[in-house]
């Protein structure tokens, strides 16, 4: 059974497989598909249109199955390996270990923004940038500029409170938990990471970074601690809504699964802690 | 909208004109898109356009307009019948339920209208070109 660590305690065995993994991929050309498709639901998901990876109350399903596909290639590379979960509000700086060069490299330099050390530094021949919106073929960083601060654990906490998983018109607008945790309405904890990390993890390419994986599992780990915080509050809507994918609905692309078959994570994967 | 300055007008104005009748812009369309262009406006069922723009900034043109086609580019509509270009090349924008925009190369920090979209998109290219959309 995969179980998916806090990236704060890996062993340096953990982070060697995991970066070694991830390298294969891109070398085989399987992770620039991932790329691809995120970037094709980011510009296709509106507010007024048909949504389904962001914007929307499958933003959670979605991201948790996406995850979840990217996990079983890396496992196809290297059964031991597991994504691990960034908790950016406990390692808030530059400084973490995540950011070592034994892992994912550090900040960009501040001329151009690349990214200098580490295993995905562009000099290293071994991350080119395939898909991307821009001429720039090397991966970038700015931590802490674009916004200064990572949220708080009092500020996660605020939006864990939330017992509504979602609320009418479903989308950026919206009030309740899923919109508050994507970021879109209030004190905003998964748009806020996105940005402070910035570089392409702030574009519609942002799986272009590594980081992207570990931004994710915790966002995925939020909502289960949120199930458990709250066990009476269930995926919403529930049916018969109009360009948002209801709780047995397929979602895009894979079409054979829906919210409902992917609340329980537990079927695929548990986390190291609570 | 503190910020619909003498300015700014100007500036819509030299746009339209530049634009030599390639979009119409009526006096209801910038009423609209003043009051559309901050957060707390409007909501979703407003499709009033924001004001055309075109200025040089950081030495890169950036350009924005009523889309051609009525808004149905790439089949989406993604900005809701406006495009963006910086040098001429289309910016993939959205607009968001609150009225606010992002664009591809931002998406995850909404802004209060196009141009500063587009303003945003220069201060992140760093001088770099823009891949036409879809990318790939």
């Amino acid at each position: 059974m995969t179980v998916r660590k806090n990236q704060a305690s890996l062993t340096a065995d953990e982070k060697r497989r995991f970066v070694a993994a991830v390298l294969e991929l891109k070398r085989s050309g399987r992770y620039d598909a991932f790329v691809t498709t995120h970037n094709a639901f980011i510009v296709g998901d509106t507010d007024n249109g048909e949504r389904t990876g962001h914007r929307s109350p499958s933003f959670l399903p979605w991201h948790r199955r996406f995850l979840l596909e990217f996990e079983r290639a890396l496992q196809s590379v290297d059964p031991s390996v597991a994504l691990p979960y960034w908790n950016w509000s406990a390692d808030r700086s530059a400084r973490a270990s995540l950011w070592a060069p034994d892992f994912l490299g550090g900040t960009g330099r501040s001329l151009d923004g690349r990214v200098m050390d580490g295993p995905f530094a562009a000099a290293t021949g071994n991350w080119p940038l395939n898909v991307r919106v821009d001429g720039r073929t090397y991966l970038r960083r700015s931590l802490g500029t674009g916004v200064r601060e990572l949220p708080t654990p009092a500020e996660v906490d605020s939006v864990l409170a939330m017992a509504t998983y979602d609320m009418a018109p479903w989308n950026s607008g919206s009030d309740g938990f899923r919109n508050h945790l994507e970021g879109w309405r209030g004190v905003n904890l998964h748009n806020r990471v996105h940005v402070w990390v910035g570089g392409q993890m702030a574009t519609g390419v942002s799986p272009n970074d590594p980081v992207f994986w570990l931004h994710h599992a915790y966002i995925d780990k939020l909502w289960a601690q949120w199930q458990r915080r709250h066990p009476a509050s269930g995926y919403l809507p529930t049916g018969g809504t109009p360009d948002v994918v209801d709780r047995d609905e397929r979602m895009k692309p894979w079409n054979d699964t829906s919210p409902a078959d992917l609340l329980d994570h537990t079927a695929h994967y548990t986390f190291d802690t609570d | 909208m503190p910020e619909l300055s003498r300015r700014r007008a100007l500036t819509a104005a030299a746009a339209l004109a530049a634009a030599a009748g390639a979009t119409t812009v009526t006096a209801a369309g910038s009423a609209s898109a003043v009051t559309t262009a901050g957060p707390a406006a409007a909501g979703a069922h407003d499709h009033g356009l924001p004001e055309p723009f075109d200025e040089v900034y950081k030495g890169r043109r950036i350009q924005g307009r009523a889309a051609a086609g009525g808004g149905h580019h790439h089949g989406g509509g993604h900005g809701d019948g406006y495009a963006v270009f910086v040098d001429g090349v289309e910016l993939h924008v959205m607009r968001n339920a609150d009225g606010t925009w992002i664009s591809v190369v931002s998406h995850y920090a909404p802004v209060a209208d196009p141009r500063a979209a587009a303003r945003a998109a220069v201060d992140e290219l760093q001088g770099a070109r823009l891949v036409p959309f879809p990318a790939n």
